[in-house]
């Protein structure tokens, strides 16, 4: 076993294949980037095929290979159904996945999985199902979780090579043209879905709407793409919005975003040209109402929002309270009807978003971020992929990419979830480190990580009660008890790959 | 020492999530409901609740009151299970009578006895919700020195009136102004019934403009929603804070000058202006407007 820098126990022959977590700007390559092969089409060649089966043929797909999938459908996609379904009717076997991420819809790759057609994955999560199958030691080799950023940073550096990338398009043309804002079943941004197009050797597009060429806007262009496959459906516009919520009256889930706004709004980021990020849940937005009521009242305009973008920055911006929106992921229709709509909607993939190894991401601009947090530990370590019943449901997503960029990060949490703490003294599983993380707000008050002492002057009359994490997790436990530990076994079933590409984690199967 | 009394909030004290967030909203007291809000069959889970609550969780500096069931439907279990938890107030449902008062402070002190707590450490209030109680207010408001305060209950008094509730409230201009005026006669806490428009903040927020004006202490609420539109109604202006800090600071001066007779800008302070000084900076620091000592 060796420790990493924040103490996690990773196995040998991992912390050999990837390196341990030594901070978050202890790598800082300079290196070359990967390229995909690339077979010409001449004039007069058609790049449609009749079927993704036909896809699948002419692709060369073969067993052992990589393929990729985009989630921006989220719960609404059936592309990667679809694709798997085929692949397993013809007899593939032992391939590896690479998904930007996986929804509950994808739960049919549990079958695959004990058929031996997909032997590995990457993703930037699990769900439900899938998630707890494979934390009960349903495959043989860890799944790694990625980051957003830390998937791009993998795919330009060659870590992960795509062989083939079947990627769903709301539009495209006859040479492969694609956008993800016209079309039945608009997703808005292809953010995540460029980065593969770029790098994959093979790239189908599948869509259900063929337009005459040439398709604009162009997120992905026909340069970067090999066949179109046109379908049905490839996806329900509904599912898109699943799990966003609109607007939350719960009490507790205001109290703790009103806190978080009073952070952000007296902070010393909050000026004219500032910039932020938040997520989709339920106090997240939340804060992006009373952020816009705080901007009206003192006049204060944000240069750009970033990341997943909702109905509610789309709002900001019609206002004019922010400039620009950088959108890698739209999360609902209102996004993705608004960058079809707006110029100063502004889409862009995954790397410019929070690679680290590209050059210079947009996440090394953004002034603060909101994020939440499934654990919380005392050394202000997030975890936001393991349940508190150690089973594998959420996703790494943008957070430790934000998280250590942001000027100030700020994770919202209930203290208590359910009937468990929030705060422990070591988390089930490391994501983001404690170091980027700098304030956190739970419904009784907020704590800012002691590594700010800037931030710790800065806010001492502000009128929130302040604690110490300690006290935070002591408040917890007296109500809530202490949790026993989950007993896992020995056997790794997950690799947290931090955004550098070092194992800042591991996630054990889960005894039974 | 005087408190404020701004925001009461109710809740059913079947539910152990909202026992266990109640004090997190900024409400200056808390009414866990064992009455009208609790089922048959959930009371004496829901005593038992409240009792762990209040001896295990940290309220903090908020005020927790209960309200019990009437004598004849558990109250006395009731009772005797909030004193030993050390409640800070029971609140009586449906008062008619000083003697309702009574009666209940006699088992007050006889579990007070019982389990070793001060004689008098568990405070009363009284909701008045029929026109006898109205009428008898002021009996009512003078029946025990443990009472902190009386409240109007709307609902079953506009029942009881043959009327009900409408936007404007004339229908309850007598009863407030009566139980306003028991409870000054008697030196207590006057609080305003509910607002049950949990969605209508513009109706809550004229409601309580209202009431303040009558002279209230404060208003019963039913969703955390309502206490910040409360507490915000509450709120002195700033110059209100301003001025009366130059009363304070007017008064301290001349105490330590040794000086009887107080004047600011030529006017007369007296009693009542540094009474009501008082109580706009204790206002002013709940809203974080201020803090004491500050003149």
């Amino acid at each position: 076993m060796v420790r990493n820098k924040i103490g996690r126990e990773i196995p040998e022959r991992y912390a050999k294949q990837y390196g341990v977590f030594e901070g978050a700007w202890a790598r800082k390559p300079n290196y070359k980037r990967a390229a995909a092969k690339v077979s010409t089409i001449y004039p007069g060649e058609s790049k449609l095929l009749s079927s993704i089966r036909e896809a699948i043929e002419k692709t060369g797909l073969k067993d052992g290979m990589t393929i990729s999938f985009h989630h921006h459908f989220r719960e609404g996609d059936y592309v990667m159904n679809l694709v798997m379904d085929e692949i397993d009717k013809m007899g593939v076997k032992n391939l590896s996945i690479a998904p930007s991420s996986i929804a509950n819809i994808h739960e049919p790759l549990i079958d695959y999985i004990k058929k031996g057609v997909v032997t590995n994955i990457t993703s930037s999560g699990l769900r439900d199902k899938l998630g707890s199958e494979i934390s009960k030691g349903l495959m043989e080799n860890p799944v790694v979780i990625r980051s957003h950023g830390g998937r791009a940073r993998a795919i330009e550096s060659g870590d992960i090579h795509i062989d083939v990338a079947f990627l769903g398009a709301p539009s495209s043309d006859e040479y492969g043209n694609a956008n993800g804002s016209h079309g039945n079943a608009i997703c808005g941004s292809l953010g995540y879905a460029r980065i593969d197009a770029k790098y994959a050797d093979k790239v189908v597009i599948i869509t259900d709407n063929l337009v005459p060429y040439p398709n604009t806007p162009i997120s992905i262009p026909q340069t970067d793409v090999d066949y179109i496959v046109v379908i049905d459906s490839i996806g329900d516009p509904n599912g898109i919005a699943k799990g966003a919520t609109r607007f939350t009256k719960n009490p507790k889930e205001l109290l703790i975003a009103k806190y978080a706004n009073q952070v952000i709004v007296n902070s010393p980021y909050f000026k004219d040209g500032f910039s932020f990020q938040t997520g989709s849940g339920g106090s997240a937005l939340a804060v992006a109402r009373y952020l816009k009521e705080d901007m009206i009242k003192k006049n204060v305009k944000a240069s750009f929002a970033l990341g997943g973008i909702t109905q509610q920055m789309v709002e900001l911006l019609d206002e004019g309270l922010v400039e620009k929106l950088l959108d890698v992921q739209s999360f609902d229709r209102e996004a993705g009807q608004s960058i079809k709509e707006n110029e100063n909607h502004y889409e862009i993939d995954a790397a410019m978003y929070a690679s680290p190894a590209s050059k210079s991401p947009v996440v090394s601009k953004l002034d603060v971020v909101i994020l939440s947090a499934l654990e919380l530990d005392t050394d202000f370590n997030v975890n936001v992929i393991v349940g508190s019943d150690g089973m594998i449901r959420g996703a790494s997503g943008g957070h430790s990419d934000t998280a250590a960029a942001s000027k100030m990060s700020i994770i919202v949490t209930p203290l208590i979830r359910g009937r468990i703490s929030t705060i422990l003294d070591k988390v089930n599983t490391v994501v983001t480190p404690g170091e980027s993380v700098d304030v956190v707000v739970t419904e009784v008050g907020i704590c800012i990580n002691p590594l700010r002492q800037d931030l710790i002057e800065h806010f001492k009359d502000l009128p929130i009660p302040q604690y110490t994490i300690q006290e935070l997790k002591n408040k917890a436990y007296e109500i809530a008890g202490t949790p026993d530990p989950i007993e896992y076994d020995d056997k790794i079933v997950a690799l947290i790959e931090y955004r550098d590409g070092s194992l800042i984690d591991v996630v054990r199967k889960v005894k039974e | 020492m005087e408190r404020l009394r701004r925001a009461m909030m109710f809740l059913p004290a079947s539910n152990p999530g909202m026992l266990r967030d109640a004090y997190i909203y900024g409400a200056d007291s808390i009414m866990f409901d064992l009455e009208d809000s609790v089922s048959l069959k959930e009371k004496d889970t829901s005593r038992f609740l409240v009792y762990q609550a209040v001896k295990t969780l940290d309220y903090g500096d908020t005020e927790t009151v209960v309200r019990i069931n009437s004598l004849d439907a558990g109250g006395r279990d009731d009772i005797q299970a909030m004193v030993r938890a050390g409640i800070d107030v029971i609140r009586l449902p449906k008062t008619e009578t000083a003697q309702d008062i009574i009666e209940i402070e006699e088992i007050i002190e006889e579990v007070e006895r019982q389990c070793g707590r001060e004689v008098g450490s568990t405070k009363m209030m009284a909701a008045i919700e029929s026109a006898v109680g109205v009428l008898n207010a002021v009996d009512i408001a003078k029946a025990s020195d443990r009472l902190i305060g009386i409240a109007l209950g709307a609902e079953d008094y506009v029942t009881n009136l043959h009327t009900k509730r409408s936007p404007e409230g004339q229908e309850l201009y007598f009863a407030r102004s009566m139980i306003l005026h028991a409870a000054r006669a008697a030196g207590i806490a006057a609080l305003d019934t509910v607002y049950s428009d949990v969605n209508n903040e513009e109706g809550l927020r004229k409601e309580v403009e209202i009431i303040k004006q009558l002279g209230f202490d404060g208003k019963s609420v039913i969703n955390p929603r309502q206490i910040p539109i409360v507490n915000d109604v509450f709120t002195p202006t700033e110059a209100e804070i301003e001025n009366a800090k130059n009363v304070i600071h007017a008064i301290e001066e001349a105490k330590a000058k040794g000086s009887g007779v107080i004047a600011l800008n030529g006017k007369m302070i007296d009693k009542p202006i540094v009474q009501r000084a008082k109580r706009v900076l204790m206002l002013a620091e709940a809203a974080n407007l201020y803090r004491k000592g500050e003149v």
